[in-house]
Parts: structure tokens; C-alpha cells; sequence
């Protein structure tokens, strides 16, 4: 009943997906060629560091669960026509809270501990996602605005609290972090000795259960035809303001989870220097063309070019060409998307390909 | 029918004219569609020919390979006797072709002559403006298109811009000019100064092709026309020649009734009731205040009057998208003053809103997931806040098939229908609940003839079924051919209301235009 069936517009979009990210390794390899590397052995060291031998993979896993998961809270919120930029701050309120609760050593097994940290996470998450959602539903405040302000809250907060509440917060100003989350409040590892930790798990499932969510249940129905038409979802009797907010907290609370798989599960703690997952995990979602199940594939290509970055040193080629290779997929994506956007350039593309047919 | 056109074609032919346009057995697929299977289209130099057809009949497919923007796959062009193989409109335009577009393809910040000029530039480096613009005028002034050479694109009325678009193809040397849907978005005043314009052009020698779906402007102005249908053509005729009803039949393909037919109606208790009923005003209009208004069962109630008097405000209150503020409005004896469109479908309301791409469909969603639209409630469709997609594909093709929704399968996205299907599906979509009122709002704008004549027709067999309609429409032909009753929209509240047949359309227009019913309006 729930098959995953390919239309010709899912096939075009990942197939524009694919032409994107091809695009952005031949840009890439022109930029490595001028500073005077090598790019076929950059692309083998990129290649070999994300997904040759177990630990290779599964650095690349564990780069792939925060942003899987964060993307797919910037997916949902595409969906219901949100702009959200603040699953950043979403993201370090999560992995903050989780690693509150999870360093206050509450004296509980593994089985209820993991599960009550991790919730935690998605609460702050869903908590910060839940204010702008709210914000725009009730006065219509924009959320690219309210969420970019939410993150530097969330920031500076968190530095905050981190820095001076040690008084009453389980928390270490030496460190700017967390105190170290105890051992019963970790996410189990899935294959030791490397680092790899339920995150990818929690995270794939997070990814088929929002599919489900979307595309087979009232509620995804409802958050769609929101994004794509307020005035026919108003026609159908679809609640705007309150679908909005819940979407908005769900996202959040995905988001959070991110934080939280990174504070429970890789290091133990969560430190007020952020990676800025938040903001990567927009491309993940455009990559994954806000689909979850795309989102998946994104979020695992993403995690491969994290994980294979420092590999690529050993090719002469610095880290931040990789950085450089993620700006080149989202450009190249965006550049479909124009594309496919107007439809005038289309129709040019459409016609030099149907001459060409005609004179083949 | 169609023998005859085969007939004429191959005298035509014979006789050794060289035509203006000759394309023979033209054909072109896109992927899934033959857009032109077969199209011939033969027009004589100096007249104006009217390429007739119903929205997807192909007009514009094969206007745009006459042009050269597409390639045909099959088929001969020759522009006054000598084949051509247009590569792309540059070739076209050389040929001496120029055409319209429905949307203009101007620049908005540039003035007239610039615009006129694009593309055609002359070859020195620096443009000589003052040259251009007086010959921009010479040209202008010969055909009486009047207009001013220096005047910014983006300050004129849409007619004037379509004129900028008619002088830009003079300015090229076009003598053959394609028009296409040119009175699409013009006002009445405008198309009759376009018929004017085209005349003229004429007299001068122009060919003129003008694609269109309406008969009126076919009757109004073409020598000739070429009716084509599903991407082919089935027949020419010499406009003076034939009729309108000939034409309609032959554009859609079977006997269509250009007048609606029904009996005298039988009204039945009153569905729905609004009393003083006031709402909250759209942003810089005046708040709407309806006294009395009553649907009942069995009749057409016809609203007309001058867009903009309330008609939206109107028709949000009734269907419980806006907010009332003071009043009640019940259906089936139900308050509903309280409830959201949710509750109105409940209380026995169905409604074809005015605008199908943003209030009556989702254009991406496919047209089973518009079918769950305003029908999510618990009940066959959600189980438990599931979705069942089985059932509801099934319901889907089942309407289709009612319905006759022309789509390859309930998974097409609602985007790629035509207006007339869109409006179909909308329709089959409201009447499946068997609801006991119905507000059809603009139900047949924008549509062809065969899908009006549907329209019409359905609106008459709910009526006949018991149910109660409100037909609002800006068409006042419309609402007399269809109303049993017909109240005046003016001033944001109803001025008269009168029973069909009772009124004269001078009448209504005189009520329309503002002025107050007297005795006869207090029914």
C-alpha cells in the first residue's frame, strides 16, 4: 500500500539532483587544476576517506545523521511554504538541552535515559522552532527574519549560560561546553571501535516516518496544500495558521534531534562552538528537493564530502575546496531550479533538444 | 463536413494560387500529445483569417511553427509560393511574418520606439533615435495607430502595448501578421479598436491570421476561417457562409446548444437564509450588508452586477471563508454565522470558486489529492487522519469518468489539464457529496464553448435535482439565460431582485450602474 512510486517528475528531480552535484565535481576539478593539484587524485583521496574501509564509512555516517536530520526539519518547513533558516539555532538548543539533561547524571538506566535526553533535545528544538512558527501564524512576521534572529539568540544564550550559570547548570566555562554527558545517557555505539553511533539509525527512521507523515496521512496533505496555495487550502477548509505552527515545531523538533544525536552521541558533550549543521542542512534539503527519502541521499552525500575532506590534504588539496565543491552544488542547483522556474528558458532548452531529435 | 474541406483544399490547390500561408499535413508531438496531427491551413494574400478552435485544439502549436519557434515533424510550409524551413523566428520575420503573442514581449522600461527597434537595430554603433522614432511614427500614423513614440512601455493601457507589439511587426516588414487570442485581455472598447486596426491593415494588403475561441470576434472581423480540432482540421468556410451554431458544432466536434434549454423551475423550501448579515470589510473597501437573501430549493438564483460592488466579499461570507460580524446565516435551518468552511459542507454546501488555479485546485497536487480537497473530514476518504489513497484514486477515476475529465489518470498533476477539465474535475469534486446548495461563482470564464455548454447544462440538472444555485457571474447574458431569479449586486448590497423574465437587461443595467430599484425590488 505504501510503495514509493517514481513519477517522471520525481525522476527529474533527481535527475536534476544528479546533474547538479556532477556539475559541481567538474567545477571543482577546474578550481584544483588552476591551483595547480591534481583532481583525479584529490576525488580518490575524497573517495577513499568517505567510503573505503569501516572506519571511512563510518565517519561518513556520522557526519550524514545531524544532517539528514536537520534537513529534513529545513524540508518540512519548505513544505509548508517556510523559509526556514533557523534550524541552526533550532539545532544547538536541541544538542544543548539534550546534553542538560543527559550530563545531569539523573541516576537512570540506559533504556529510559537515552530515549528522555533525546527527547529533550527535540523539545528545545521543537521549542525554538514552535516561535517564529507562531510569530508568523499570529502577526505574520517573517520567518526568514525571525529565524535568523533566533539563532543568534540561541547562540549567544547558550555561550551564556554556558560561561557563567555553572552555579545552578551542569555545564563547564573551561571548556565552553557541557559537562561531559554520562555514560547510561550516550547513544549506544553500532560498531566499535569506530566512533558510529545510533544517530544514522534515528535519523533514517525520522526521514521514512516524515515520508509517511507527508504524503500519507491528513496532516502532510494539509501541510502541503498549504506551501503550494494558501488560498485553495482556506478553500478547503485547511487551517493555515495552526498547520503552519505545528509544521514549524515539528521541523524544530528535528532539528533538535540533530543537536542532540551530536551531544548524546559523538562527543559526549555539547560545546557552544557550533558547526553550523543548520545552515548545511539547506542545501541537504534543496538537494533532496525537500523530499525525505532525497533528503536521505543528500544528507549522505553531504556527510561524504565532510568525511572525506581531511583525506583530500593528503592530494595537496586543501579542506576548504570541499567547502568549495558544497558551494558549487547548491549553485548548480539553484541554477536548475531557474530553469525549471521560468518557463521561457525551459521551453528553449525543450526546443533546441526536440530540433535536435528532428534532425537526428 | 470533413469531405468538404478535403475537397476545397484540393481545388484550392490546383488552381495554382500562390497563397499567402500554405501549411499541408502539418504534424507535431510533444512527448504523450500530437499537438498537430495533420493540420492544413491555406490563407489567401490580403484577407484575414481566423484560425478557430477550443483551448488544446493546437492553434498555438501551430502558429509557433509557422513562426519558426518549433520545428514541425512532419508537413509542408510555404510563405507566398515559396517553401520555407524556418530554424527560428529571425528566418520567420525575414520572410515578411510577424505575429503577437498573447503575453507581449516587450520591455517594460523601454519606450516605444526602443521597443520597436530591438532586434533591429541598424548596423552603426550608435543608435540614431531620432531617426527611428520618426519613422516609428510615419509608420503610425499610416495605419492610424495612434501612439506615442517616446511613451514608456510600462504607462500603457494593455491595448496600447498590443499596439506596440502590431507596429514593432510593420517596423520588421512583416505583411503577414499572426495574431495570437489577441482580445484575450482587452476591454470591450479596445477590442472594437483593435477590429478597426486590423481592418485597416487589411485594406493596405496585409494577410492576417488571428487565432481565437470565441465565434463573436470570428463573425466580427475574419474573411475566412479554418476550424481545427484536436490537432486536426475539420473545416474551412467563408465567414459570410456560415453560422455561428455550424461553427460551434464543428469546433467541438458534436451538435452543441449555444442556448441554454430548461423548464420553468419549481422552488421548494428556502436552503439558505442571510438577515442583515454584515462582515468584516476587505482591506480599503466598504463593508458588505446584505438585508435579505434566500436559496431555495430548486431554482437558479442569478447574481449580477459591476465587478467589484462586493461580489467577493459576498461570496467568502456564504461560504464561510469570511468571518461575519453581525447578522445569520443558516443552511438547512443550521447556524452556520459561526462555523469555517468545514462547517458549511457540513450544513450542505458546495462551491466552484471564480479563480481554479488559486482558490479551486492545487495545480502541482495530482487530481486525486484535489479531490481530498475541502473532503478531508473523517468519513471514506481519511480513516483515523490516513489518508486512503486506494479509495480515493477509485473515486477519482469513477469522476472522471462522470465527468468526463480528459486526463491519462487520477495521478496527472492538475496543471496539465485544460481549463475546461480543471473546471470539470471542480465541479464533479462539489457535486459528489450531494450537497443542497451550490455557488457557482464565474463557473464558465475563461472556458471554450463545449466546456460553457457543459457548465450550463450541469448548473440546470442540479437545479432540476432540488437543489439550490447561486449562479454568480459579471456575464449578465449569462445570468439572464440561466436565472429563475436574479438579484443586483451594487454598493456592496443587494439593490433588486426581480424574477427572471420580469426585468429587462436595460434594467439591470441601469441598477447595476448604481441606481436604486424602487417598489418592485422589496419582493
Amino acid at each position: 500500500m505504501t510503495r514509493l512510486k517514481l513519477s517522471s517528475s520525481t525522476l527529474i528531480n533527481i535527475g536534476g539532483s544528479i546533474i547538479a552535484v556532477t556539475i559541481a565535481l567538474l567545477l571543482g576539478a577546474v578550481v584544483m587544476r588552476l591551483s595547480g593539484a591534481d583532481p583525479w587524485a584529490a576525488y580518490k583521496a575524497l573517495w577513499n576517506g568517505a567510503f573505503v574501509g569501516k572506519r571511512s564509512i563510518a565517519e561518513t555516517l556520522i557526519y550524514s545523521a545531524p544532517l539528514i536530520l536537520a534537513g529534513l526539519g529545513f524540508a518540512l518547513s519548505m513544505r509548508a511554504g517556510l523559509f526556514n533558516i533557523g534550524i541552526e539555532g533550532q539545532l544547538i538548543v536541541g544538542g544543548f538541552m539534550a546534553a542538560l539533561v543527559g550530563a545531569w547524571d539523573l541516576g537512570l538506566p540506559s533504556v529510559l535515559y537515552v530515549p528522555l535526553a533525546l527527547f529533550a533535545g527535540a523539545v528545545g528544538g521543537a521549542f525554538w522552532g514552535f516561535i517564529p512558527g507562531y510569530l508568523k501564524a499570529k502577526a505574520g512576521a517573517h520567518e526568514v527574519i525571525t529565524t535568523i534572529m533566533l539563532n543568534y539568540l540561541a547562540m549567544r544564550l547558550i555561550t551564556y549560560l554556558v560561561l557563567r550559570r555553572d552555579d545552578i547548570l551542569p555545564v563547564d566555562p573551561t571548556f565552553v561546553a557541557t559537562k561531559k554527558v554520562v555514560p547510561e545517557a550516550r547513544l549506544p555505539l553500532l560498531m566499535p571501535p569506530t566512533r558510529l553511533h545510533l544517530g544514522i539509525v534515528i535519523a533514517i527512521a525520522a526521514a521514512i516516518i516524515l515520508w509517511y507523515i507527508l504524503f500519507k496521512t491528513r496532516f502532510g496533505f494539509n501541510v502541503r496544500a498549504v506551501g503550494l496555495s494558501q488560498g485553495a487550502s482556506a478553500y478547503g477548509g485547511i487551517n493555515w495558521g495552526r498547520t503552519v505552527v505545528i509544521a514549524m515545531i515539528i521541523a524544530g523538533a528535528l532539528a533538535g534531534l540533530a543537536g542532540a544525536g551530536e551531544s548524546l552521541g559523538l562527543h559526549g558533550r555539547h560545546w557552544s562552538a557550533a558547526p553550523g549543521y543548520g545552515f548545511t542542512a539547506i542545501a541537504v534539503g534543496l538537494v533532496g528537493r525537500n523530499h525525505p527519502i532525497g533528503v536521505i541521499f543528500s544528507g549522505l552525500l553531504f556527510g561524504a564530502l565532510n568525511a572525506g575532506g581531511p583525506a583530500m590534504q593528503s592530494a595537496d588539496v586543501s579542506k576548504e575546496i570541499v567547502q568549495l565543491i558544497q558551494g558549487f552544488i547548491i549553485l548548480a542547483i539553484a541554477a536548475l531550479e531557474v530553469v525549471n522556474r521560468f518557463p521561457a528558458i525551459r521551453s528553449r532548452f525543450s526546443r533546441r533538444s526536440a530540433a535536435s531529435k528532428a534532425g537526428a | 463536413m470533413e469531405t468538404t474541406t478535403a475537397t476545397t483544399t484540393q481545388a484550392s490547390a490546383n488552381s495554382g494560387i500562390d497563397y499567402a500561408i500554405r501549411m499541408q499535413g502539418i504534424v507535431k508531438r510533444f512527448p504523450g500529445v500530437v499537438a498537430n496531427d495533420g493540420i492544413d491551413l491555406l490563407v489567401r494574400p490580403g484577407e484575414i483569417h481566423a484560425l478557430l478552435g477550443e483551448n488544446g485544439a493546437g492553434k498555438s502549436t501551430l502558429m509557433n511553427i509557422l513562426f519558426g519557434l518549433y520545428t514541425p515533424d512532419e508537413g509542408e510550409i510555404a510563405v507566398n509560393g515559396k517553401p520555407v524551413d524556418f530554424s527560428g523566428p529571425r528566418d520567420a520575420v525575414l520572410a515578411g511574418l510577424g505575429m503577437v503573442h498573447q503575453h507581449f514581449m516587450l520591455i517594460p522600461r523601454f519606450t516605444v520606439t526602443e521597443n520597436i527597434i530591438l532586434g533591429n537595430e541598424g548596423s552603426k554603433s550608435v543608435l540614431d533615435r531620432t531617426a527611428a522614432a520618426k519613422r516609428v511614427r510615419e509608420i503610425s500614423e499610416s495605419y492610424g495607430l495612434l501612439i506615442d513614440p517616446d511613451a514608456k512601455v510600462d504607462d500603457l493601457t494593455v491595448g496600447l502595448q498590443q499596439r506596440v507589439e502590431i507596429l514593432k511587426a510593420l517596423y520588421h516588414g512583416s505583411r503577414i501578421l499572426i495574431l495570437d487570442e489577441p482580445t484575450a485581455l482587452l476591454t470591450p472598447q479596445e477590442i472594437e479598436d483593435l477590429y478597426g486596426i486590423l481592418n485597416r491593415l487589411k485594406a493596405d494588403g496585409t494577410t492576417i491570421v488571428f487565432i481565437t475561441h470565441k465565434l463573436k470576434e470570428v463573425a466580427a472581423v475574419s474573411d475566412k476561417v479554418t476550424v481545427i480540432r484536436r490537432g486536426k482540421t475539420v473545416g474551412e468556410r467563408i465567414t459570410s457562409d456560415t453560422t455561428g451554431q455550424e461553427l460551434a458544432d464543428l469546433m467541438v466536434g458534436r451538435g452543441v446548444s449555444l442556448t441554454v434549454e430548461r423548464t420553468p423551475a419549481t422552488p421548494g423550501r428556502t436552503i439558505l437564509s442571510a438577515r442583515n448579515l454584515t462582515a468584516t470589510p476587505i482591506h480599503g473597501h466598504k463593508p458588505l450588508t446584505i438585508e435579505h437573501l434566500e436559496l431555495r430549493a430548486g431554482e437558479i438564483l442569478g447574481v449580477c452586477g459591476v465587478e467589484g460592488n462586493g461580489q467577493s466579499e459576498l461570496v467568502e461570507v456564504l461560504s464561510g471563508l469570511r468571518p461575519i460580524t453581525g447578522g445569520t446565516l443558516t443552511i438547512n435551518d443550521t447556524d452556520v454565522s459561526t462555523c469555517d468552511p468545514n462547517g458549511f459542507r457540513a450544513a450542505g454546501l458546495s462551491y466552484i470558486p471564480e479563480d481554479r488555479h488559486h482558490r479551486g485546485l492545487i495545480l502541482d497536487f495530482p487530481l486525486w489529492e484535489n479531490v481530498l480537497l475541502g473532503n478531508a473530514q473523517e468519513g471514506p476518504f481519511v480513516r483515523s487522519g490516513i489518508v486512503r489513497e486506494r479509495t480515493l484514486q477509485a473515486r477519482t477515476s469513477q469522476l472522471m469518468q462522470d465527468y468526463d475529465v480528459r486526463a491519462p489518470s487520477p495521478s496527472t498533476p492538475a496543471r496539465s489539464l485544460s481549463g475546461g477539465n480543471q473546471q470539470k474535475l471542480i465541479i464533479a469534486r462539489e457535486l459528489f457529496r450531494n450537497p443542497d446548495v451550490l455557488l457557482a461563482i464565474q463557473p464558465t470564464r475563461g472556458l471554450d464553448v463545449g466546456a460553457i455548454e457543459f457548465v450550463h447544462k450541469e448548473l440546470v440538472r442540479v437545479r432540476d435535482e432540488g437543489k439550490a444555485v447561486m449562479l454568480l457571474s459579471y456575464d449578465l447574458d449569462e445570468v439572464m439565460d440561466l436565472s429563475d431569479r436574479i438579484v443586483v449586486m451594487s454598493e456592496y448590497g443587494i439593490t433588486g431582485e426581480f424574477n427572471a423574465g420580469e426585468v429587462t437587461r436595460n434594467h439591470l443595467g441601469l441598477l447595476m450602474g448604481g441606481r436604486h430599484s424602487d417598489d418592485q425590488a422589496e419582493a
